[in-house]
This record gives C-alpha cells, sequence and structure tokens, in this order.
C-alpha cells in the first residue's frame, strides 16, 4: 500500500494474541500534506477545523472532502521519528505543557512514577510538581478538582490510572464536566482531558477490562475520542488538549507499544473526525481502538478471498463522523461495525441508529454490529476472547452481508 | 500550626476505653446515643444548649491557638464599625426576605421545581461572604440563593432565574439549585451532596497554581466551600479535606450544620456529630461556631480567610445553625419537633445582630426600618422585573451545550452540524 511507511513495526508485549500484526499498522493517510513543505510550521491535518479565527468564517468551515481518499501521495519513508504509542501521546502532552503553562497534569503516579503505562515519564521532573500533580487515590475529587481548576482557567488533564476507576468519578464527569458549561449559561467552560488505559486487556480481569465506551457516550456536552496509532493519539491529545470541551480520550491497553514513524512537525487532529485506514468498494467496515487491528487481520483474509473492503476508524465516539462514514456507506452500500464496546447501549449501537437515519436509503443490506458480549469481563484466557470480536468472526460476518 | 491544632483532638464524648473482648466499644456507644436520641430529646437539647451557652462566653468554643490569639489582642469593645454592622444587616435581611418573596412566588406558581430555602442560616452567608474580595471564589450547594447574593449577584438576576426567564444569571438554564456568576466568581449551586467540595478544591488548586507556576503574584484568590452536615458523612468531603491539608491550599470548608439532613437527623447519622473535630484530623485547625451569631461568625471567618489568603491553608469551620423552613418549599417539615424549632425561632441571627447594634448604639430602629424598607423596594423591583423578562426562546436550547459547538460533529453534508440554521434556531435534533 502507498501509505504504508518502511519500517513500521509493532511491538507488542502486552498482547498474547497476534492480533497487532505489524504489517497491518497503516500509518493515517493524509490528504496534501507535504512534509518538506511544511517544515517547522503547523499544520492541522485536513481541516482549519482548529483554527478558530478561521472556523468564525463560513467558507472556511466547508470541508471539501471529509478523508484522504485511495491513491493519495504519503511522506517519504525516510522523515518523521519513530516511537511507541505511549511515547507519541507523552510526545503530544509534552508540546502543550511547553505551549501552554496552563496546561497541567493530575491523577495517580502520574508525577514520580511516570504514569503507570509510563505516558507522562519524567514530566514531573521538567515541569514541577503542581504542574504534573501525584494525587491521593481518591477519583471523585481530584477528578472534580480538575473540573474546578478547568472552571478557574487552567487546562488539566485527568489521568485515569485505569479508565475504569474513573467510574468513581462518574458523577462529576457526568453532571460537572458535561453539564456545567450548559447549566451555567455559558459562563464556564471546562478545557479538561480525561484520559487513561482502558479496553480489555490481556486477562486484567473484570474490572481491569472495562469498556467504558457506553456508559459515557449519552453524557451531553462532552467529546470522545479514542485513538489507536501513535500518529492519531499525539495528534488527539493536542487536539484535546486545545479544546474548550471536555474530552475523554480513550487509549486501549494493548496498544500502548505500537510503533510508528511519524512526523517531526508539529501537527494537530480534528477531533470530530473519523480515519480511512483502507479504502474499499464492497462493505463499510466501521471500527477503533484495538478493534482496528482485528480488523484488518481479518481484511487480509478477506482481500485474499477476493472481497474489498473499506476500513474507517471512527475515532470521534461522540460525535460520529457522519460525512466519512456516509459517504463510505453510499459507495459500498454495506456495513459492518466491528467494537470492542458493550453490545447493549453501545457505541455500535448508537452507530447503527445514526447510519439507519441518515442513509437508510443507501443500504443494501441490515448493518451488522459485531460487539463484545455483554459479560463481565472473564479473567480465563479462553473467555476472554471469546468476549471480544475475533478476526474469523468478521471475515464471516463480512461474508454474510456480502453473498 | 498543625500541631497547635492538634490540640484540639480529644476524645470528648467517649473517654479512651481498654477494648473488652466480650463488649465492643461501639455497641454501647450506639446503643445509648441512639436510645437518648429516640426518645429522650430534651437531654440532646439540653446538650446543644449547654454548648451554645458556653459560645456566649467566647464567639468560638474550639479554634485553633492562632484564632484565640488574635482574639485576645484585639481588645476594642466594639466587634463591628456601625458601617459594617449596616452592611451585614443589609445583607441579612435581604438574604431573609428574598426567600420570603420566593416562598410566595412558588405558591402563585411563578417557580417550579425544588426550592430550597435559607431562612435562618443567614448569618453563616452574610458572616463569610462579605468577608471576601470579588476576586474569591464561592462553591456552594442546592441551597445557594442566598450566597449568590452575598457574593453580590443582583437580586434581579437570581429571582428571574428562579423565573426560568433568559435575563436569568444562568439565562434560565441552571435554575434554584444551579446559581453560577463568572463575574461574581460564584462556581455555581451543586445539587448532588459533597460533589461541590471538589470543584472548590480545584478553584484553590488554580490560586495556587497561578502563583507558584505561573508566577502571579495578584493570585491571592480564597475559596470557600459551603456545604451541610449530612455532606460531611460523604467522601468526597474527607477526600478534599486531605488534598486541601496536603497541599496547603487557600480554602475554608464551611459547614453549615442546620441538625437535619431533610429528615435525617445530624445525631443520627454520624458517629461523631463534632464535626470540627475532623480538622484536626488532617492536619488543620477546626473551629465551632455559633452559626446563629453573624458577629461571632464574622471573627472565625476573618481569620480563616485571612490565614488561607497567607497561604497558611485550609480551615473547617463547623457553623451550628438552622433552617426555619422545610428542607425545599415541597418539605412539610412535619418530622422536626416543634420545640426544638422553636428553641432555634429564639436564636434568629437577624434578631440578635439587631439587638447588638440597639445595645451599643450602632443603629437606630429608623435606619433599620429604611434598609427594611430599601430591601423590599429590591425585591418587588427584582419580582417586577423577572416577571417581565422574556421566556428562553427556542434558539438558546443548543446554544450552551458545547462551549466549542463543533463539539455536534460534522453532518452527512461534510459540514460542521452547528453550521446549520437548525442549530441556531434550536430546532436541530441532537
Amino acid at each position: 500500500m502507498a501509505t504504508l511507511f518502511q519500517g513500521v513495526g509493532a511491538v507488542t508485549p502486552f498482547s498474547a494474541s497476534s492480533s497487532l500484526d505489524s504489517n497491518k499498522l497503516l500509518l493515517p493517510s493524509r490528504k496534501s500534506l507535504s512534509i518538506s513543505d511544511s517544515r517547522g510550521s503547523i499544520f492541522v491535518y485536513r481541516s482549519d477545523a482548529l483554527n478558530l479565527k478561521a472556523a468564525t468564517r463560513k467558507q472556511d468551515l466547508l470541508i471539501p472532502n471529509a478523508v484522504a481518499t485511495k491513491g493519495e501521495t504519503s511522506t517519504s519513508a525516510k522523515s518523521g521519528h519513530e516511537l511507541l504509542l505511549f511515547e507519541a501521546l507523552r510526545e503530544g502532552l509534552e508540546e502543550e505543557m511547553e505551549r501552554d503553562p496552563r496546561v497541567c497534569v493530575m491523577g495517580e503516579d502520574v508525577g514520580h512514577y511516570g504514569g503507570s503505562y509510563k505516558v507522562t515519564k519524567g514530566l514531573a521532573e521538567k515541569y514541577g510538581d503542581l504542574r504534573v500533580l501525584d494525587t491521593p487515590i481518591a477519583e471523585n475529587s481530584f477528578t472534580g478538582m480538575g473540573i474546578g481548576a478547568a472552571m478557574t482557567g487552567l487546562r488539566p488533564i485527568v489521568e485515569g490510572m485505569n479508565m475504569g476507576f474513573l467510574l468513581l468519578a462518574f458523577n462529576q464527569i457526568s453532571n460537572n464536566c458535561g453539564m456545567l458549561h450548559y447549566t451555567s449559561g455559558g459562563q464556564f467552560t471546562i478545557p479538561i482531558v480525561i484520559r487513561g488505559p482502558g479496553g480489555v486487556g490481556r486477562q486484567l480481569g473484570a474490572e481491569h477490562s472495562q469498556r467504558l465506551e457506553s456508559y459515557f457516550q449519552s453524557i451531553p456536552g462532552i467529546q470522545m475520542v479514542a485513538c489507536s496509532t501513535p500518529y492519531n493519539a499525539k495528534g488527539l491529545m493536542k487536539a484535546a488538549i486545545r479544546s474548550e470541551n471536555p474530552v475523554i480520550l480513550f487509549e486501549h491497553v494493548l496498544l500502548y507499544n505500537l510503533k510508528e514513524r511519524i512526523p517531526d512537525e508539529e501537527y494537530v487532529l480534528s477531533l470530530e473526525e473519523a480515519e480511512m485506514v483502507r479504502p474499499g468498494e464492497h462493505i463499510t467496515i466501521l471500527t477503533y481502538s484495538r478493534m482496528r487491528y482485528h480488523v484488518m487481520q481479518a481484511a487480509k483474509t478477506l482481500v485474499n478471498k477476493g472481497y474489498d473492503p473499506e476500513v474507517i476508524d471512527i475515532r470521534s465516539l461522540k460525535p460520529f463522523d457522519l460525512y466519512t462514514i456516509g459517504c463510505s456507506v453510499k459507495k459500498t452500500h454495506r456495513v459492518l461495525i466491528v467494537e470492542e464496546c458493550m453490545r447493549t447501549g453501545g457505541i455500535g449501537a448508537s452507530l447503527t441508529a445514526a447510519i439507519t437515519e441518515n442513509f437508510h436509503d443507501y443500504l443494501d443490506a441490515p448493518i451488522v454490529c459485531l460487539s463484545s458480549q455483554d459479560v463481565p469481563t472473564p479473567y480465563a484466557g479462553t473467555l476472554e476472547e471469546w468476549t471480544v470480536v475475533q478476526p474469523a468472526q468478521i471475515v464471516s460476518a463480512v461474508e454474510q452481508l456480502c453473498q | 500550626m498543625s500541631l497547635s491544632a492538634t490540640k484540639f483532638v480529644h476524645p470528648i464524648t467517649t473517654p479512651p476505653s481498654t477494648r473488652s473482648s466480650d463488649k465492643p466499644l461501639f455497641s454501647t456507644f450506639f446503643g445509648s446515643n441512639h436510645t437518648k436520641l429516640r426518645f429522650n430529646k430534651p437531654i440532646v437539647a439540653a446538650q446543644r444548649r449547654s454548648s451554645s451557652a458556653a459560645s456566649t462566653s467566647s464567639p468560638v468554643v474550639a479554634v485553633s491557638d492562632v484564632v484565640k490569639e488574635k482574639k485576645l489582642k484585639s481588645t476594642s469593645n466594639l466587634l463591628i464599625t456601625k458601617e459594617e454592622g449596616l452592611v451585614l444587616y443589609e445583607d441579612m435581611i435581604l438574604g431573609r426576605f428574598f426567600e420570603d418573596m420566593c416562598a410566595q412566588m412558588y405558591y402563585r406558581g411563578k417557580m417550579f421545581g425544588f426550592v430550597h430555602l435559607y431562612n435562618g442560616q443567614e448569618a453563616v452567608s452574610t458572616g463569610f461572604i462579605k468577608f471576601l474580595k470579588k476576586e474569591d471564589y464561592v462553591v456552594s450547594t442546592y441551597r445557594d440563593h442566598v450566597h449568590a447574593l452575598s457574593k453580590g449577584v443582583p437580586a434581579r438576576e437570581v429571582m428571574s432565574e428562579l423565573f426560568g426567564k433568559a435575563t436569568g444569571c444562568c439565562r434560565g438554564q441552571g435554575g434554584s439549585m444551579h446559581m453560577f456568576s463568572k463575574q461574581y466568581n460564584l462556581l455555581g449551586g451543586f445539587a448532588f451532596i459533597g460533589e461541590g467540595i471538589p470543584v472548590a478544591t480545584g478553584a484553590a488548586f488554580s490560586s495556587k497554581y497561578r502563583r507558584e507556576v505561573l508566577k502571579e503574584p495578584g493570585a491571592d484568590e480564597v475559596t470557600l466551600a459551603f456545604f451541610g452536615d449530612g455532606t460531611c458523612n460523604n467522601g468526597q468531603f474527607y477526600e478534599c479535606l486531605n488534598m486541601a491539608a496536603l497541599w496547603k491550599l487557600p480554602i475554608v470548608f464551611v459547614v453549615e450544620n442546620n441538625l437535619w439532613a431533610i429528615g435525617m437527623s445530624h445525631l443520627r447519622a454520624t458517629s461523631d456529630p463534632q464535626i470540627w473535630k475532623k480538622g484536626p484530623a488532617f492536619g488543620m485547625p477546626g473551629i465551632h461556631v455559633d452559626g446563629m451569631d453573624v458577629l461571632k461568625v464574622r471573627e472565625v471567618a476573618k481569620e480563616a480567610i485571612e490565614r488561607a489568603r497567607r497561604g497558611e491553608g485550609p480551615t473547617l469551620v463547623e457553623c451550628e445553625t438552622y433552617r426555619f423552613r422545610g428542607h425545599s418549599l415541597a418539605d412539610p417539615d412535619e418530622l422536626r419537633d416543634p420545640a426544638e424549632k422553636a428553641h432555634y425561632a429564639g436564636r434568629d441571627p437577624i434578631t440578635a445582630l439587631k439587638k447588638y447594634l440597639f445595645d451599643n448604639k450602632l443603629a437606630s430602629e429608623q435606619e433599620l426600618k429604611a434598609i427594611d424598607k430599601k430591601i423590599e423596594e429590591l425585591l418587588d423591583d427584582a419580582v417586577e422585573f423577572a416577571d417581565e423578562s422574556p421566556l428562553p426562546p427556542r434558539s438558546q436550547l443548543l446554544e450552551n451545550v458545547f462551549a466549542d459547538p463543533k463539539g455536534f460533529g460534522i453532518g452527512p453534508d461534510g459540514k460542521y452540524r452547528c453550521e446549520d440554521p437548525k442549530f441556531t434556531q434550536g430546532t436541530a435534533h441532537v
């Protein structure tokens, strides 16, 4: 593939399965992006969505093309630098802390320990204990503290040591993060980022293997994004920090050690846009986070069987990028959703509803949604594997849909 | 500081016991307490009276040494000047009359939902908030109208908010329990028990951050977190006492102990009802003050706020107070003992201040009547303003969901959905 960087490889010590096939790790394709031309300057991927000045001008909000399509150019393989996903997150974080002294981090073990997955490693030494604040184990209170700090001028990033722990802060995230801007009549903004490792890991047991997207998605006033590659991890982290809205950034425990070459130049992604992973003609496969790799593994088999699936990493879990999704549906007329989320009230369910509402006439077959099972994530490896969607299921679902 | 504060950690109610294995201490404690509370109310009342009697000799029953020393130094005869006295009186009257007006308007069908009135507790709001600078932060609860008024939010805006009008301080989007004012640094009424305390702690963290990281020398704002006795059994209270003391945040935790969490007596809910004692446990001063006496509250407030502003850390203040009305206007208030209500009615904080002003010839009956009249007119004006104000238009519905409306996402046409006129009209389906 044209968009493949040479030398990209995934190191996956967390993953027992071979689901993270290094050869499947694609760099997100970019439209008319010339790194050599933009060296030394900030560029915003695709749209000027993050340029507030430009956003006030209506014509600039017209988005001619939601995502890059097949056959576009890529950067040369030699440019950029190679790093792991957790390092990309850290790089984004550090750049934003350098850029804006109001950006600060708080959470359990984010400081001296460097974060449970080392996303904040070295930052406390560089920026001091107040900017990288180690908190007591009190999720509800330090999340609320982050919100209070955001209301009064800071731009905090609250790390859930494990995203599941933030269930203890659900009230603060829901009632305060999501609603305060509204209930205050727009007087107070909450520019906060809530992030941390989540998802089904490798036999971490039920409480540490949460699929939280379903819980958070109906909170009004927050945005949710899920990163899946070092490139988008960094770009989304930076975008989330710069957003005036509260943003939940989902990271996946099994993806932290993915390796990729990313540009040396500063870049920021859009929080609202999906990412084309593999353009195709026969079926639209919508996925995000770790399931992207299960899908790409299945795609390999499918291509060998003669199918041409289009794979989209929806990335923005709330709101959905209906343009990218819609364009794909109008092209392929078939939709398969693959997610790790709970089936009941999950992202897939919302996505199904959104596609049905907006693009029903373009569908040639009912939408199929492969979610993980509505069970507490089991400890035993075999049971855990059956809980989440496996590549073989994706292959057979595509075969059925394309009959 | 923390050393001196710890002097007050004495096991007062129960002597240290050598635990006998066959009879755990807590069961006897619980049993006797339970019996006492359930069937022997006069004893409880007597206990409370004796504590308030003790507090008449000194404004605070138990304070840190710093506070006590300060007290001894200020040997002036009067606690306040005439001007200060009139400011306090006016603010308390504003709070009292405003709430009475709310009750009227609620029963006339002008305001809706849950409306919690502050009658009886005015000394706390006035005593504390009138000591603040405009830049200082206040975090309140669902009983927040009077905190907003004391902080300076115009009565018109608060009343209009209660009427659900577009001219309200939150454009009619918050309501009785969610009063905010960016202009006056009122960070909100928080309607769930305890959730405001972490937010207040965050505001205090901001002040410290701005001073120490951003090197803004003027960043000396103090945050007041108001909450009730019921909240003091909630984890967020303890978590934030810990963090505030740990990082010496400029915050004062103000407990408005009105003895009742709706229908749950404080004594039935709390193993050790002396809330102020929890301050020293976290390394901060714990102070108990008669919350029905604005002058005593004011003394304590001054000390605690100045301490926070000096960067010496947080203080926990328990104000013993009482609400003269039910929990909310929907509460028939049948549970509380009439004798208890009468007892506290006799300690009305406004009557007490009046008496002080008269006794010390700081104000005449006429002057106070003039203030009453002024406030009555102000409230008539506020009601008229609220009544005549427009209801929020449909176009307001989607305006403040996101600070950056791009949060509504990209539509099927590739444009940001917020660009659709339906979003400005408020008719879009989100």
